[in-house]
């Protein structure tokens, strides 16, 4: 039995397509992936991101135990501050890429659905065998969450918000309350290179909230409109931005994945030692953006090569509709990884001429 | 828009439109749909010999790539030229603007052994 987000039905009645998306049933298209597309780049848009799991942790180790199982420092971290950081195991490899965010009174992680069971287990392993003194709760039932982003976003929620979004530095996040009575926690951050918001509220008021937020969003040129999945991921491509499952895995590690500035070597945290390692040699592949010749589209696991040899693979593809080319993102042979080089992708057998470029594909003005 | 009766089916979703000797091939609004916005279709030149069961084509979405097949066998006589420039065609009319091949086909009687519309849709369960 899938589980449903309390948008379900305001989905279902914006005409939603909905599919499976790591046992959770999930907008992935209302109107067409390339119209959401653009109404993002060019507006606004409001995603469904209630899958995602939202775990609180408090108690006196709650720092020593997020150091331990995060690779960046969170010691330092100020109320009100959220951060990109990775979940490592022993080998380096990558167990999730969360959020943590610290509030007055706990900490809010936020991760990928498909890995939350996991993680809920795996740091309840981490406090049984250091012996840590903190508390684990997993909020993702009670809340909701909701994404919305795009150009005009922080202006027009600025009329409907109580807290200052302007304000607002990107990656930092405010607890507020509509009235006293509805809490939430706005933070400014998102997946698909624009700028905008997210936010986390009580999921017994997920109804009154999307009334709120796109009450006339089936008006043809209202300011913000309903995204699905499909064009968060092709928003996300372009903004070179990686995606658990293609990017990043338990046999991949951060430092190939070109995401060493949310890797702090000089601290002590699980996986830390083979990552140095991995440091000293430098990676064995690394991940880069390609752009290949032509509409076709190389799509995760298309073999990448140069003069016939296979020097790499590719973990996310498409066409982007911004920039009107394909786009790939691929692991490719550290020593034939440098921008400009010339390479191919196997398309069942064809050979499609693809260049590494830098990433990101897209960055806003 | 309802699933046109003047023509055979794959279980795959090609649409297969007899007339005289020739067979024109689409896919079907329930295809384009699951496809979302399509972004690409690559077809054989005019004058390829395909056979009945084999795939003649791909076509792309921002979200799959999906190979297309021939319920027929026969020759290309005419290819869909507008799709290269216009691939939403697909989305937008997949039952007449945005047909992909003619194919002169080996055995007229071949298409009569598709699927007619009704075992389609019960076969694809939509």
């Amino acid at each position: 039995m899938l589980k449903r987000t309390p948008f379900y039905d305001f989905h279902v009645s914006a005409g939603a397509r909905m599919v499976d998306f790591a046992g959770w049933e999930m907008p992935i298209v209302y109107r067409g992936i390339i119209d959401e597309h653009e109404q993002t780049r060019r507006s606004g848009s409001i995603f469904d991101v209630s899958h995602m799991g939202r775990l609180h942790f408090s108690g006196k180790e709650t720092i020593p135990f997020l150091n331990k199982v995060l690779t960046r420092n969170v010691a330092d971290q100020k109320v009100g501050q959220s951060r990109y950081s990775l979940v490592c195991n022993e080998n380096g490899g990558v167990l999730d890429d969360i959020i943590v965010s610290r509030d007055a009174k706990n900490w809010i992680m936020v991760v990928n659905a498909s890995n939350r069971e996991k993680l809920v287990k795996y740091f309840g392993d981490v406090r049984r065998n250091t012996g840590l003194d903190f508390d684990m709760s997993d909020q993702t039932d009670g809340t909701a969450m909701i994404a919305i982003q795009g150009p005009k976003v922080i202006d027009r929620l600025s009329s409907v918000f109580p807290t200052d979004l302007k304000a607002l530095k990107r990656y930092h996040f405010v607890s507020d309350s509509f009235m006293l009575m509805v809490k939430y926690t706005v933070f400014r951050s998102g997946y698909t290179g624009e700028d905008g918001v997210e936010l986390i509220i009580p999921a017994k008021m997920a109804s009154m909230a999307i009334k709120m937020l796109a009450g006339k969003s089936d008006k043809p040129d209202a300011t913000i409109k309903p995204a699905g999945l499909g064009c968060r991921d092709t928003l996300r491509m372009e903004a070179g931005m990686p995606l658990y499952g293609h990017e990043l895995g338990e046999t991949l590690d951060p430092l190939s994945a070109g995401l060493a500035w949310a890797v702090d070597l000089t601290k002590e945290f699980i996986g830390v030692q083979k990552l140095r390692e991995i440091q000293k040699t430098g990676p064995a592949r690394k991940l880069v953006g390609l752009e290949l010749e032509g509409k076709r589209i190389a799509r995760q696991g298309t073999p990448i090569q140069l003069d016939g040899k296979v020097v790499g693979e590719v973990t996310s593809g498409t066409f982007s509709p911004t920039l009107q080319k394909s786009i790939a993102m691929a692991f490719v042979d550290a020593n034939h990884a440098a921008e400009g080089t010339q390479l191919a992708g196997d398309l069942k057998g064809t050979m499609n001429p693809a260049k590494i470029v830098k990433l990101p594909f897209y960055k806003r003005n | 828009m309802p699933t046109p009766t003047d023509r055979r089916y794959l279980e795959t979703h090609e649409w297969h439109q007899p007339q005289g000797d020739t067979v024109t091939i689409g896919i079907t609004q329930f295809a384009a749909d699951e496809l979302t916005d399509i972004t690409f279709v690559q077809l054989p030149k005019v004058g390829t010999k395909l056979s009945a069961h084999k795939a003649f084509g791909e076509i792309e979405s921002v979200k799959a790539t999906s190979d297309l097949y021939s319920g027929v066998s026969g020759e290309v006589v005419a290819v869909n030229d507008k799709l290269n420039a216009e691939p939403g065609l697909v989305n937008r009319d997949p039952y007449a603007g945005g047909w992909m091949i003619k194919i002169k086909v080996t055995d007229p009687a071949e298409v009569n052994k598709l699927l007619s519309t009704e075992d389609y849709l019960k076969k694809t369960g939509h």
